[in-house]
């Protein structure tokens, strides 16, 4: 059992561990930037630490700030959350090197799912279907040549290092991908240090679904699965629990190869296995592994019942997985929004100010996650995220309504949200009957940004 | 003398990126239109332009530097 946890990060996904690990009597120390010391997770926490000025390379990404602040207040344990050093393996390894415990995979687990390639093959090698393409990396033009055999056209060529839809070029016909190849080589290696190269059917409608698992090191569980295909930049904005698209077939078949998979990296902790669904041909791919609990893992709470932070935190104290298999059953359906700082009728401009207002919402089925309070002032210096609205109810349909129901009692002022997209979404004939893809929400936004104005 | 101001809150870059040069070295002559830095708001980046041409820059505000929508970035003659 943990003692007293250092949760190293900061906004709302901050807040919801420090409530779980108060929830199970682990002290907790927050640690904070020089913008940040007015915030929630400071204020909730038992101790708080100053770690650095604004600029998250001087704060939230110093590890040795970080691994500093945990020894000077006696702390047994790190949490990571997600985003900034979440999934850094050397972040792992300096956890684990200075005595403490990382509440997370190893070091190893999060560097073999980081490599696109060797994530892939692990996969492979659990009989998890990926997409089809190459291997491994893909060495020269003709290599390049024989793999089009198995992936036929429209081709992605990715950057083996890559990520964040960087160092990504689609070729639709050979002599396109004559021409793009060598120059994905030069600008992978210009990028990232590395000109690996590997290459990937292209799969046009795709649907993204992904698997919750929780695994002790030797067993794995999944909590079923989320489906987030309405995506902006390839940055998930809804997300929900279950996916409607899969029949049950399909979807024991799903969540069974996230297990496999888990189980051959003899997986430990919470982490998600990300696959793209192409709903006419239906069959699913592995896409990669997150090694972190995610933005909307809340979903899954909804429809599990499952505390999944709280978990994490048993499983780093040493227990076994205390839930079976058998055990987990899916009840109703979750909507989880996320509410940013941005303005859905500028282009998503940030928009980072005090908020003057707030009313959150609330009733059956309403979780609220968010570092808000009356009076805070959203620094310019991280990411958008404000709030999640998770809702849950007994079926899709009354999971929209109230939905709708919950962001008309929300109240956010003196900030731009992107609660008016939610509305509007939720009103969408094609988000009511669940008719969507990843690449959907761009074009209906070229249609209807203008009309999201607050 | 005029003063470039920052129009946004966030984190001011001097170049484009870490391994490329600054766009203005202190003493540069500036056109308007000009990119003199870069405001980093929230994980998205947005050029900051000089509104008025000058013969000689000299900056306020160092790389990297936190800073405030209206706060002085450079100074121009």
């Amino acid at each position: 059992m943990l003692k007293k946890l250092l949760v190293a990060n900061r906004g709302e996904i901050a807040v919801r561990i420090i409530r779980a690990a108060q929830d199970m009597g682990i002290a907790t120390v927050a640690v904070y930037s020089a913008a940040d010391a007015e915030s929630l997770h400071v204020q909730l926490a038992d101790e708080a630490v100053n770690i650095g000025p604004p600029a998250a390379k001087k704060s939230y990404l110093n590890v040795e700030a970080i691994l500093k602040a945990a020894r000077d207040t006696g702390c047994d344990s790190v949490h990571p959350g997600y985003g900034f050093l979440a999934e850094n393996a050397a972040f792992s390894d300096a956890v684990t090197g200075a005595g403490l415990v990382f509440v997370g995979p190893s070091g190893d687990a999060i560097r073999m799912m980081g490599d696109k390639v060797s994530a892939r093959s692990a996969a492979a090698a659990a009989g998890v279907p990926v997409v089809p393409g190459s291997a491994g990396r893909v060495e020269g033009l003709e290599a390049g040549r024989q793999v089009l055999t198995e992936t036929g056209f429209p081709v992605m060529i990715k950057a083996a290092a890559g990520g964040g839809g960087r160092g990504i070029r689609i070729a639709n016909s050979l002599e396109e991908f004559e021409q793009a190849f060598p120059q994905a080589e030069a600008e992978a290696l210009a990028a990232f240090g590395d000109g690996g190269l590997y290459m990937e059917k292209v799969i046009g409608k795709a649907r993204h679904i992904e698997v919750q698992v929780l695994a002790d090191g030797s067993d794995a569980i999944h909590c079923y699965e989320r489906e987030c295909s309405l995506q902006r930049r390839r940055q998930k904005v809804w997300e929900e629990a279950p996916s409607r698209a899969l029949s049950d077939g399909l979807r024991e078949a799903l969540c069974a190869s996230a297990v496999a998979l888990a189980k051959a990296v003899k997986y430990s902790g919470a982490g998600t296995v990300e696959y793209l669904y192409d709903h006419e041909a239906d069959r699913f791919y592995f896409i990669e592994m997150n090694t972190r609990i995610q933005v909307e893992h809340p979903v899954t709470e909804a429809i599990t019942g499952i505390d999944l932070v709280a978990e994490m935190l048993r499983i780093a104290g040493g227990e076994k997985l205390r839930i079976r298999q058998g055990d987990v059953r899916v009840k109703g359906h979750s909507i989880e929004v996320r509410l940013n700082a941005e303005d859905p009728a500028k282009e998503f401009a940030p928009f980072p100010g005090q908020v003057a207002e707030l009313r959150i919402p609330g009733g059956p089925g309403v979780r609220f996650d968010s570092m808000l309070y009356q009076g805070y002032q959203v620094p310019p210096f991280y990411d958008s995220l404000l709030a999640k609205l998770i809702v849950h109810a007994e079926t899709r349909e009354a999971a929209m309504v109230r939905l709708i129901r919950a962001l008309k009692e929300l109240k956010i002022g003196g900030l731009k949200t992107t609660k008016p997209l939610f509305l509007a979404l939720a009103a969408d004939p094609a988000v009511r009957t669940g008719d969507v893809h990843t690449r959907w929400l761009e074009g209906w936004l070229i249609e209807n940004a203008a009309a999201l104005a607050d | 003398m005029a003063q470039i101001l920052s129009p946004l809150p966030g984190t001011f870059y001097r170049s484009a990126s870490p391994d490329q040069p600054p766009y203005k070295a202190d003493g540069d002559a500036v056109s308007a239109g000009d990119v003199i830095g870069l405001i980093e708001v929230m994980k998205s980046f947005h050029e900051v332009r000089a509104e008025t041409a000058g013969t000689n820059i000299r900056f306020l505000a160092d790389n990297e530097d936190p800073i405030m929508a209206g706060a002085p970035i450079a100074d121009l003659d």
